[in-house]
């Protein structure tokens, strides 16, 4: 089966969490959005543009030695709201998670309207985006209102 | 306690204005049923000390004339005091304080706070961190709901209804945020908006949006003296020359957006032209003694519509009856 041989074209991992389903070309954003690029400390396994008979073609992730939080989780609904996140223990699935962006995105990035109270970083109350739609995802800004561009979005995390 | 359990223990119950959408119609309407009862008030006729005792915190991080000293004259004529933030150059604003500090600061010194902010959503986010309530007197390109309410007075007043009518909006439709709160408030009674704005200052399009979403009738055109002969209302703004990249390109296109008295001549008898004040060439003062010239009380009336915004949100009833009042 397709699904099954693009699992195999990394090894299986023994602990940690594999995410996948990302649309195809998103997966570098997701360790983005997950600040794993910016930690070295444990090896990641990437996956690009493999077939999936559900997307066409999709991207993997497959993160060693550590589970995600579900809070973790949730910002992936910025760039890939339909994954689907296992967790790894003993190289058995120990949990399947689901993203899920809620109402309101907190404190996870910044609004991208340049005019924007919150541009000024020492001001100390939240960053709140509100989901006004989920299909297609669109988002404004919880004191400026602005709809946010997701592509500039992925620039602003926090 | 943390910093959110002390902002939660302060609660967030008293609501202040920040959009037109923190008031239902029911409320502008009271509000304005208020405000025509203090008129008497406003004009000095009647001393009405409903304020006493009250201070208002005047936070203008931006120049304001009117706005500004028609919230000092409603405290003022209702018995309450005003304590103005002063110039922001000498402030502890340029020092780098946030804008959180200098409203935890002010919420403690005042029952009330009138803010204007070149930053968009400084409003919304002061009322998150205060206690007292806040009126956006504007934030950046964004909102100015106290402007929205004198409007929308000034328009009741000369036509007696806020339904159905039509209005023209004509100039800086993208940075001009009168006319975005304006726009929401006037569909919400089911008016229909006609856009007059050259290309590049034409209404944000999330804005037109959220319009149409309340189903409204929204014409975007960049001809307005074709457009003005139907109008109930024409609603002026200022174009600035600095939103153009030349001068040249600002006069050709500027020069469409300017009323005579000439232009008026086959407008209806009962129009009324409004422009939210300071005009440059706009309005050509030849208009000034027409029958349509609403501008100057259009500025007066935010001296009573700012009297009965104050007395809702401290949740100071207006008396039904005042002496030398209205009927």
């Amino acid at each position: 089966m397709a699904d099954e041989h693009n699992m195999r074209r990394v090894t299986a991992i023994r602990n940690g969490t594999v995410i996948d389903h990302i649309p195809s070309g998103q997966s570098l954003k997701v360790l983005e959005l997950l600040n794993i690029a910016r930690d070295t400390s444990v090896p990641v396994s990437l996956v690009m543009n493999v077939p999936s008979k559900k997307m066409g073609s999709k991207d993997i992730v497959k993160v060693e030695d550590r589970e995600l939080t579900q809070t973790e989780l949730d910002r992936l609904a910025l760039v890939a709201p339909d994954s689907s996140i296992a967790i790894i223990r003993a190289y058995t699935v120990a949990e399947k998670l689901e993203v899920n962006l809620g109402k309101e995105v907190r404190n996870v990035v910044q609004c991208t309207f340049s005019n924007c109270i919150t541009q000024n970083l020492r001001e100390p109350l939240p960053h709140r985006l509100r989901v006004t739609s989920t299909d297609p995802l669109t988002l404004r800004c919880h004191y400026c209102q602005r709809p946010q561009d997701l592509d500039e979005l992925i620039h602003n995390l926090l | 306690m943390g910093m959110l359990g002390w902002l939660h223990r302060r609660g967030l119950e008293m609501k202040g204005l920040i959009t037109m959408d923190d008031l239902t119609n029911e409320d502008i309407l009271s509000i304005l049923d208020d405000a025509a009862r203090l008129l008497p008030v406003a004009r000095g006729e009647t001393y009405l000390p409903l304020l006493e005792g009250k201070i208002l915190g005047n936070l203008f991080f931006e120049p304001s004339t009117r706005t500004r000293m028609s919230f000092e004259t409603a405290m003022k004529r209702l018995g309450g005091d005003v304590v103005n933030l002063g110039d922001v150059k000498t402030s502890s604003v340029v020092k780098g304080e946030t804008l959180f500090d200098t409203i935890q600061m002010v919420d403690g010194y005042t029952d009330i706070i009138a803010m204007r902010h070149p930053r968009q959503g400084a409003a919304r986010y002061a009322q998150d961190a205060a206690r007292v309530p806040i009126l956006n007197g504007g934030d950046g390109a964004g909102h100015h709901p106290t402007q929205t309410m004198l409007d929308l007075f000034t328009i009741l007043q000369s036509h007696g209804t806020l339904e159905g009518l039509s209005v023209v909006l004509a100039g800086d439709l993208r940075y001009g945020r009168t006319v975005h709160s304006l726009s929401h408030a006037l569909v919400r009674f089911g008016c229909k908006l006609i856009l007059a704005s050259p290309e590049l200052l034409r209404m944000p399009a999330e804005i037109i949006e959220d319009l149409r979403e309340h189903g409204a009738d929204v014409l975007e055109t960049e001809d307005l003296l074709g457009n003005i002969n139907d109008a109930d209302v024409v609603y002026m703004t200022r174009i600035q020359k600095e939103r153009f990249a030349d001068e040249d390109e600002y006069t050709k296109v500027a020069g469409a957006y300017k009323l005579h008295a000439r232009d008026v001549a086959n407008v209806k008898a009962e129009m009324i032209i409004m422009h939210p004040l300071p005009r440059v060439d706009e309005i050509h003062p030849s208009v000034d003694s027409t029958r349509h010239a609403r501008y100057f009380e259009q500025a007066f009336n935010g001296v009573v519509a700012r009297m009965a915004l104050l007395c809702r949100l401290l949740n100071i009833e207006v008396p039904a009856e005042i002496q030398g009042g209205e009927a």
